[in-house]
């Protein structure tokens, strides 16, 4: 049996998760490189996908439900929102201008081999814990040990909400 | 154990990490580098959730100045297992880019109001 | 150990060293195939159906109450003697219980599969195409954590509430694909509409589902219906032990919130000015014809089924009968292997039909109450629900916190099903 970094390739979730991980990487790379923003958006949609996937292989089903309640019902609509109220209609196919893309890849290029570097030849003290429901302990960590950190997020909520409200709020003045 | 070990996570997460600053770094269009930042955000989750399901956790997480006077099996059961820790960090990431990315939308229709643009590199005056 | 894991093994031993949740996810996507193609595509059948002649009653239009095989017999000449007989007075209760309007039913579908595919010429072609698949699966996903009854689910997810809402926030983007795709500004308007409206509806929608959940300290649907067995400190207690009715009625009020807010998630009226025919030609879907355009309106009838079953299965119980179950346990109980499909199927009965009374009420409220003003939309789901669902959620928590105080019944069964 191969084994690339204890990926078995005969046991068939390997595949699935293989799968993940191609959709993942593969439409990480059309946000960043199309020429289209609007299918960047929705290759967004397949990376958050796939991280929630990649979350499921890791047993954080918590974090993979509100990878996918908040990422994509969230955030993506919020983007997607985002490139249709700045662009006119008749815009349909929309340019997304990249500047400096050799810099920019080579600065990519070395950010990502120093980050592999650190992983592949890292010592890691991993430890063979079995799977297990991980949203009660969430909940009890919430109200428990990260009660604080919880609280403020929650202020930090509002304040976003106030704050985003009356930055899109048009100016009386103005208009 | 998952089906794949704790480096294929990591590689993933720093792939998206690397794919996050290229549009960051490139993109002229402001909601472009918005969706940098949210791939950023999204390694730096898949490396803490993994980090949580692999990685042997500390008896504590860092020096902590607030008491906890339950110790043991009871302190387990009411403020949560040790090796959640990197799971609730991942919720907080995920709370956070909630609110940064509404704020961003506001302040990028704020710019595209005065400007009538998104492009960045146009945006030069600290005034509206 | 879920059973359909155990069948999984059997059948398939390879699957054994693989972990639960990669079964489960391949289980999903085989179980959500077979039920999509025996169970999802009949049940927007029947609710179109349902609706064909609903809307036929309510517009005085005959047609969809008549088309059926009645009207058949009637036009054969040799068969005109058997519909007289359909027509006799022994046998009038025969001849008016065969259904009318099936008929019509299945001239819709031809209808659908014979027209013409039509994109836009400025249409951008992969999001126009891939939009209805994105929809379809959004909404279909949700289906695989229903209990539909006692022990039988698709996957049996501790966060199954939790899975339902995020997955089938799929939704929005693939209804903004379908407006932006569509390069026509009345889609793209319905698209922005409706995504709004949803994203806004999600909120009151959450908060009452996490009210319910809240009481039964658990996310997994099947716990959730286990843990209405019980209240007023009965074991086994009938309808009063659905969340709905506990408590006195308190917990109506998340239960209406919930509903209201399920409406306009799947944008049926009074909720529909995504689609508003004055204002939109169609909203989102404008631009699409055909079995294109069917996929929008089977996710849009699979998607009330799924909010009838959520409301079902977080406030009404259920597959729970009205009744209390020991009715029936000491009838089905010593019938042995015949006993258990009864009690199956009596679980079975008693789902669907909870839910389809949603579907039902959903399509009488669409044919008698007029559209709302997208201002009085976002006013009732900003001003309204959502404050009166934020209080009624920490009311609800103090009323538990009080009969966990006093170890009253329902809450000491809860907590003992959840620490168990």
């Amino acid at each position: 049996m191969i084994a690339i970094l204890g990926i078995k390739l005969g046991d068939p979730a390997a595949w699935v998760f293989l799968a993940f991980a191609a959709v993942t990487c593969a439409s990480a790379l059309v946000v960043a490189a199309s020429r289209n923003i609007i299918y960047s958006a929705y290759a967004l949609l397949l990376t958050f996908f796939g991280v929630a996937g990649l979350y499921a292989f890791l047993d954080a089903d918590f974090i993979a439900a509100a990878q996918l309640l908040v990422y994509v019902g969230g955030i993506l609509v919020l983007i997607l929102f985002g490139v249709m109220l700045t662009h006119k209609i008749r815009e349909i196919k929309l340019s997304n201008e990249t500047t400096n893309p050799i810099v920019g890849a080579a600065i990519a290029g070395f950010v990502f081999l120093a980050l592999a570097y650190v992983s592949l030849y890292t010592n890691w003290d991993v430890v063979d814990r079995p799977a297990s429901p991980t949203t009660g302990e969430i909940g009890k960590a919430f109200v428990g040990k990260y009660l604080l950190p919880f609280e403020a997020s929650s202020v930090l909520l509002l304040g976003a909400l106030i704050g985003a409200a009356y930055l899109a709020r048009r100016d009386k003045e103005k208009a | 154990m998952p089906v794949a070990n704790l480096e294929w996570f990591l590689l993933i997460g720093a792939f998206l990490f690397a794919t996050g600053v290229f549009t960051i770094l490139t993109r002229k269009n402001a909601v472009s580098v918005l969706m940098g930042v949210e791939l950023v955000l999204n390694s730096a989750n898949i490396n803490l959730v993994a980090f949580s399901r692999f990685v042997k956790a500390p008896p504590t997480l860092g020096p902590t100045s607030i008491e906890f006077p339950l110790q043991g099996e009871a302190a387990h059961h009411v403020y949560g297992a040790a090796w959640i820790g990197g799971n609730v960090f991942a919720a907080f990431v995920i709370i956070l880019a909630a609110a940064e990315a509404a704020v961003a939308l506001a302040i990028i229709l704020g710019i595209y109001r005065n400007l009538g643009d998104v492009d960045v590199d146009e945006v030069t005056a600290m005034k509206g | 150990m879920h059973p359909l894991l155990n069948f999984a093994h059997d059948v398939l031993p390879f699957t054994k060293n693989w972990p639960d949740w990669i079964l489960y996810g391949s289980l999903v996507f085989i179980v959500a195939f077979g039920i999509l193609n025996t169970l999802v595509a009949p049940l927007t059948g029947i609710s179109t159906y349902i609706e064909r002649r609903l809307a036929g009653r309510a517009q005085y239009r005959w047609g969809p109450n008549r088309v059926g095989f009645r009207s058949m017999l009637d036009a054969l000449p040799i068969t005109r003697g058997i519909a007289k007989l359909g027509d006799m007075q022994p046998f009038k209760f025969i001849g008016s219980k065969i259904p009318g309007g099936l008929l019509q039913f299945a001239a819709d579908g031809l209808k659908l599969f014979t027209k013409e595919d039509i994109i836009p010429a400025q249409a951008d072609q992969l999001l126009f195409r891939g939009a209805p698949y994105v929809i379809l699966a959004g909404s279909f996903a949700a289906f695989a954590v229903l209990p539909v009854s006692f022990h039988f689910r698709a996957v049996n997810l501790n966060i199954g509430i939790f899975y339902i809402l995020g997955i089938s926030s799929i939704v929005v983007p693939g209804i903004l694909m379908a407006g932006w795709g569509s390069a026509n500004k009345w889609a793209l308007l319905g698209g922005m509409r409706a995504a709004a409206q949803i994203i806004s509806y999600e909120i009151p929608v959450a908060i009452a589902l996490m009210t319910a959940v809240m009481l039964a300290g658990t996310m997994n649907m099947a716990d959730i219906v286990e843990t209405q067995r019980s209240g007023y400190g009965m074991e086994k207690a009938g309808m009063l032990g659905w969340y709905a009715f506990r408590y006195g009625g308190l917990m109506l009020v998340p239960f209406v919130i919930y509903f209201i807010g399920g409406c306009a998630e799947v944008n049926r009226t009074p909720f529909d000015l995504v689609e508003g025919e004055s204002e939109l030609v169609a909203g989102y879907h404008t631009e699409y014809s055909g079995f294109r355009w069917s996929f929008f309106f089977m996710a849009e009838y699979s998607n009330m089924f799924a909010v009838g079953a959520i409301a079902t299965t977080m406030f009404l119980g259920g597959p729970l009968p009205p009744y209390p179950v020991q009715f029936t346990e000491s009838l089905f109980g010593p019938m042995g292997n015949l006993g258990m499909v009864l009690r199956f199927g009596e679980g079975f009965f008693w789902f669907f039909a909870k839910s389809y009374f949603f579907v039902l009420l959903m399509i009488h409220m669409r044919w008698t109450l007029p559209r709302y003003r997208i201002d009085q939309m976002m006013h009732l789901c900003w001003k309204v629900l959502i404050p009166i669902g934020l209080v009624w959620f920490v009311l609800m928590c103090g009323v538990k916190m009080v009969r966990m105080e006093m170890a009253l019944p329902p809450e000491k069964d809860a907590v003992a099903e959840v620490h168990k």
